[in-house]
């Protein structure tokens, strides 16, 4: 019984009117509105939070544009929190608005917030962090799902069907207002008696509560009383149990502080459970059926082909129509009154997408979910997000300051560290109150310095980040995980690793670097791959500094590294002048990066020499199949000369190519048959880039003449061509190098003891024509020290091999 | 002013269902057709021999309320079914897309045989499909010796079609030259078909339709033209939806072509089997069988008509150079083939699985290296 049959205005029976619903569904909302028009109720009771009474006459205000939701929040504890979002086709909120207009009270009788956040915690234990802890509040879970069983009795194999058939596409209007919930509640109440409470302790309080509230409005206003709320929570409504009994119900019930206010909601966070519990997959779907006056069908239809033709599909008029009868042909063939979502998928996909589901996933997102952001008033209470931030902020004695300031961190120190997550996390949630500048004087990656500046619109830019948490950690590391998704490039995603490193939220790292992982498996330019390796790799040592898990990193920079040595081969040819520099860039980057990686995964896996890289080699293999890699650069004719001489020179740092291996390739590419202009590209990859090269050349006096022999071997016309490429190579090395090499080469090369010589330039002013031995010796207990190489056994060959790398 | 057509006259000497090779639809099931005509009640469209619902049945399989067995005749979505059916029904022309292997043809032959009660109104699309196979022909030695008229028409089966009210089948529509595609635009749409020589005109009676299929991964043969696209509905018609599923399929077709070419039966292939779809679909799907890892899809088609012919050149192998046991270096060079379709970015695709999904697979330490072999 709803309590009323005739419905004669304000003249409601003895028992109040019953409206069970289903919780965003715009077919309960249209029949909330019908029956209360038609009951006229002098108070409307709903579902929810009582705590947000005083928030209810904000729904009127011009500003409030739903979705929306009412949050509550522990005051001490912003993240323990909870969500009842409200879509306009919400029965909630149809109420809301109907009581407002009508300008009778509308309350909120649910139990209160103050009980239901701290009932969560005992519920899961480890949810402090979580910030919407309670999944308890609405009956329908997987335990028991009232709809599914009430569906399966009616023979669908979806609720979610069986729903829209039977009560959303029940025309409104037409008929008894009241027969619907009368039946539902009489569906509801079976189920109930075969289920109970469904495993839900805490119904029987909550419901307990609410007949408390019932007959305390009905006290208090006769008998014009409307409740709103679960279907699933009608039949409890309507038991008659004694007050005693309820009194002793909602007796002692564990209680924190707890504090209310409108929040902006999306579409897309509809379909998350929470709050009303209910979540929703087709918002945008629902919020049609609920504006459309009518020809839903019809409607939709011209929305999806409106939103295909901007993105430039071709679909005509002629398409609609086709898409309309092959919707409502399905359904008919389906057994259904109305064409529902699947069939106008269906449709979609046969008529305007041909067949394709690309198309068809766009439809999706814009129009079945929808991009709807809802809007809340100025008025609404401050967001806990605010007064997580000034708890922090009174913590890290960090004020905000409209004064522009310095700050110095030093992240050894607990506090300094805590700033400067603090500053990282505002900055993703795009609170630019810290700005990062270069430190002056150290280097070290313990310290920070940050540039402060508190502006006033600051606090609006965290009123908007509220929606992304009532924690700063919380909120930063939903949008974290929200921006990687949404990252236009695999450098973005990079970035973002890093800063989520630097921030210190290791709950977003997962989804970042899953991101990560299907960006790099995609992208099919080596380059991009490169760029991102370096930034990753110092994501690694950011990790290592503050002490944070980083295994999930290594692996994702393992495997782009491996990406890269399979791409970057057939990447390399064909490449005009300008491309060649930015790969040989790309080459030096990788294989800084590969070395920190390698040190990483296994030490000494450089020093066994990779025969093939085919080889399973354990762990270190990395660095070995990076070296096989650049082998194949420098024997690759159609690689450009700069790549070539790159990797070899790269080679002989490492130890992997010998000294005469690194001459007779040389040789090779300086002998008269590789054109001029190729061979000074070689040499520029070989030796330039800094002080390096310059010293390889002072060091092993053969290269040098074989680079001496060559220049002057080259034809007077082409000499002008190489000329520049030359003076670039040889121009960015230090004086000292430059006059030492001037020097050498005026001495004549080849001249002094001749081959390869290990120690400074004979015949320079000042020194002797050869090393002196023992001073030399003197010196490697030191040197061994400081490259930490105390247990490698004193071995001539490496050591010189370190000292060139020292000099890179 | 519109003709009558009569149907083709029967030839002396027509093979009867019973000896045919391979009976059509309508025969081979006439048992099942007939059942579900008789127990369908449900109201069927102008000259369809059973209800839509009913041809849903048939195709999908079911039990009828006098038990009946309806065998599965197409088994994947039922959506897919729905939508095919119900295209036919609304008098849109239906447009079967996929790539091979996926029962295209089946499809469309079974809903033709349960529609109208016949699947051989057919077009076969080939580069040298003329005009005169969709519109009609002319027989010569009448046209000469009595001018113009009905008698020297040759009907086409979608002329026959039109005419009588039933399904027409055109193969392999994006083989068609697309001239000639474009003479079924002025059928689809006016569902009429103008005979200028004689100044008449064939109108479509109600019940007609016509289903073709087309091979989406060759759009660049003929591709539709977009006033003849927009004349039908598409259905896709999707590659098998589990690896079990798809490796039933191939271990059943590989055995059926197996004993054709007499091969010896090789039971302990089957891990094998399912190693070659695992790297089909993966490739295919971009993505590893876990979910976890996503990769590349090379340019090549990957159907499992391709993983077919993939191990029964490796069983060929075995049997014959090898010691009769399907290994992974008898399926290693197929399917570099199938993968590698174009030579430079294709090879990069395939050594990245190899390299970061390949060799890091429990197990498949043979399969890393017999790829690498065949692929260095």
């Amino acid at each position: 019984m709803t309590g009323i049959d005739g419905g004669e205005g304000g003249a409601i029976g003895g028992e109040p009117l019953l409206l069970g619903v289903r919780h965003h569904g715009p077919g309960s909302a249209r029949a909330v509105r019908a029956a209360l028009d038609a009951a006229r109720p002098r108070v409307v009771l709903i579902e929810g939070p009582p705590e947000a009474d005083a928030l209810i006459p904000l729904a009127a205000d011009a500003d409030m544009r739903p979705p929306v939701a009412l949050l509550a929040h522990a005051v001490d504890e912003p993240g323990r929190s909870a969500f009842w979002p409200l879509a306009e086709f919400s029965p909630e909120w149809v109420a809301m608005r109907w009581a407002l207009e009508q300008e009778i009270p509308a309350r909120f009788i649910d139990w209160p917030a103050t009980h239901s956040l701290v009932w969560g915690r005992d519920a899961e234990a480890e949810g402090a962090g979580s910030s919407d802890g309670t999944e308890d509040a609405d009956p329908i879970d997987v335990r028991v799902d009232p709809l599914a069983v009430l569906a399966e009795t009616a023979g669908y194999d979806d609720p979610e069907r069986w729903w829209e058939d039977v009560v959303e596409h029940r025309g409104g209007g037409t008929g008894d207002v009241f027969g619907p919930f009368l039946a539902l509640e009489e569906a509801m109440g079976a189920l109930r008696e075969t289920y109970g409470h469904g495993g839900h302790d805490k119904d029987l309080v909550r419901e307990a509560y609410m007949r408390l509230q019932v007959r305390a409005a009905q006290r208090e206003f006769g008998a014009g009383v409307a409740v709103v709320c679960g279907a699933w929570h009608v039949p409890a409504l309507r038991q008659k149990a004694s007050v005693a009994a309820d009194r002793a119900l909602v007796k002692g019930l564990p209680k924190v502080k707890a504090d209310m206010t409108w929040v902006p909601w999306t579409h897309r966070r509809l379909s998350r459970v929470s709050g009303y519990g209910a979540g929703i997959d087709s918002p945008g779907w629902y919020g049609h059926l609920f504006a459309a006056p009518d020809r839903p069908i019809e409607r939709w239809m011209t929305k999806v082909a409106g939103l295909l033709r901007a993105e430039d599909r071709l679909v005509s008029s002629a398409h609609v129509i086709e898409a309309v009868r092959l919707a409502e042909t399905l359904a008919a063939m389906r057994g259904r009154p109305l064409a529902g979502l699947s069939e106008t998928t269906d449709a979609v996909r046969a008529v305007m997408c041909e067949g394709s589901d690309v198309p068809l996933s766009l439809v999706h997102d814009r129009l079945v979910v929808g991009d709807v952001l809802g809007e809340v008033p100025q008025g609404a209470p401050a967001v806990p997000l605010q007064r997580d931030l000034d708890r922090v902020q009174r913590r890290l004695r960090l004020k905000p300051e409209a004064l522009e300031r310095e700050l110095e961190l030093d992240l050894r120190k607990e506090i300094d560290a805590g700033r400067s997550r603090l500053l990282h996390r505002l900055r993703l949630l795009g609170v630019a109150w810290g700005e990062p500048v270069a430190s002056r004087g150290s280097t070290g990656t313990f310290r920070e310095t940050w540039r402060l500046r508190w502006e006033p619109e600051l606090a609006v830019r965290v009123a908007e980040a509220g929606v992304w948490g009532t924690t700063v950690p919380a909120a930063a590391t939903a949008r974290a995980e929200a921006d990687a998704v949404g990252a236009p490039s695999l450098a973005d995603v990079t970035a973002l690793a890093e800063r989520c490193l630097l921030a210190e939220l290791p709950d977003a790292l997962p989804v970042v670097m899953q991101v990560l992982a299907d960006r790099a498996a995609l992208d099919t330019d080596v380059g991009h791959l490169a760029q991102a390796l370096p930034a990753l790799v110092r994501s690694l040592r950011y990790g290592d500094v503050r002490g944070t898990d980083t295994h999930a990193l290594t692996e994702v920079a393992e495997g782009l590294a491996e990406r890269i040595f399979v791409g970057l081969p057939p990447a390399c040819a064909a490449l005009d002048a300008d491309a060649a520099e930015e790969i040989r860039r790309h080459v030096d980057a990788v294989h800084g990066a590969v070395g920190l990686l390698g040190d990483a995964a296994a030490a000494g896996g450089a020093s066994v020499p990779a025969t093939d890289g085919a080889e399973r080699t354990p762990g270190g293999s990395l660095r070995a199949r990076w070296h096989s890699v650049l082998r194949v650069l420098c024997g690759r004719e159609s690689v450009p000369g700069v790549i070539r001489g790159r990797a070899v020179r790269l080679l002989l740092d490492d130890g992997e190519l010998g000294q005469d291996e690194a001459a007779r390739l040389m040789g090779l590419v300086l002998s008269p048959g590789t054109p001029p202009a190729d061979a000074a590209a070689w040499i520029e990859g070989f030796v330039g880039g800094g002080a390096g090269g310059g010293m390889l050349l002072v060091h092993d006096e053969r290269l040098l003449g074989l680079v001496d022999t060559w220049l002057t071997g080259v034809p007077a016309d082409a000499f002008t061509d190489v000329l520049p490429l030359l003076r670039r190579t040889f121009s960015a090395y230090e004086a000292g190098v430059r006059r030492t090499l001037g020097e050498l080469v005026r001495r004549g090369p080849g001249e002094g003891s001749g081959g390869r010589q290990a120690g400074g330039g004979a015949g320079l002013p000042g020194f002797a024509a050869d090393l002196d031995a023992a001073r030399a010796d003197a010196v490697l207990p030191v040197v061994r020290l400081l490259l930490g190489l105390d247990d490698v056994p004193g071995h001539r060959g490496a050591d010189d091999n370190d000292l060139a790398g020292v000099g890179r | 002013m519109s003709v009558t057509v009569e149907p083709m006259p029967v030839e002396t000497g027509e093979t009867t269902p019973a000896q045919a090779l391979r009976p059509h639809a309508e025969d081979a099931f006439a048992g099942e057709l007939a059942a579900l005509a008789a127990q369908d009640d449900r109201p069927r469209p102008a000259r369809w021999k059973l209800s839509p619902w009913a041809v849903a049945t048939y195709l999908l399989g079911g039990t009828l309320p006098d038990g009946t067995v309806i065998s599965p005749k197409y088994v994947g979505p039922r959506r897919i079914v729905e939508v095919a059916v119900t295209t036919l029904a609304t008098d849109r022309a239906l447009l079967l897309l996929g790539v091979p292997g996926t029962a295209k043809t089946w499809v469309s032959e079974h809903l033709a045989a349960a529609v109208s009660g016949d699947s051989t109104l057919l077009v076969q699309g080939t580069a040298g499909t003329p005009e005169e196979a969709i519109r009609y022909g002319w027989n010569y030695a009448q046209l000469l010796a009595n001018g113009p008229s009905r008698d020297a028409l040759v009907p086409s089966p979608v002329m026959r079609a039109m005419a009588e009210g039933m399904t027409a089948r055109v193969e392999e529509l994006t083989r068609i030259p697309a001239d000639v595609q474009d003479t079924l635009i002025t059928i689809l749409s006016e569902k009429t078909l103008p005979i200028p020589e004689l100044g008449q005109e064939v109108q479509a009676v109600r019940g007609f339709n016509l289903i073709a299929t087309a091979n989406d991964r060759d759009r660049g043969v003929n591709d539709l033209s977009s006033a003849l696209r927009r004349r039908f509905n598409t259905v896709v018609l999707p590659l098998p939806e589990s690896v079990e599923a798809e490796v039933d399929i191939v271990s059943r077709r590989v055995d059926q072509i197996g004993r054709s070419l007499d091969l010896p039966a090789v039971p302990e292939g089957i891990d094998e089997i399912r190693r070659v779809v695992t790297v089909f679909r993966e490739l295919r799907d971009g993505v590893t069988a876990d979910g976890r890892t996503k990769i590349k899809s090379p340019s090549g088609t990957l159907s499992t008509a391709e993983a077919i012919s993939v191990v029964t050149n490796g069983l060929a192998l075995a049997a014959h150079f090898g010691d009769g046991v399907l290994r992974a270096g008898d399926v290693a060079a197929g399917i570099l083939g199938a993968v590698v379709r174009d030579p430079a970015a294709d090879r990069v695709v395939w050594q990245e699985y190899l390299e970061a999904v390949v060799r890091e697979r429990d197990g498949w330490t043979d399969f890393y290296r017999a790829c690498r072999e065949v692929s260095a």
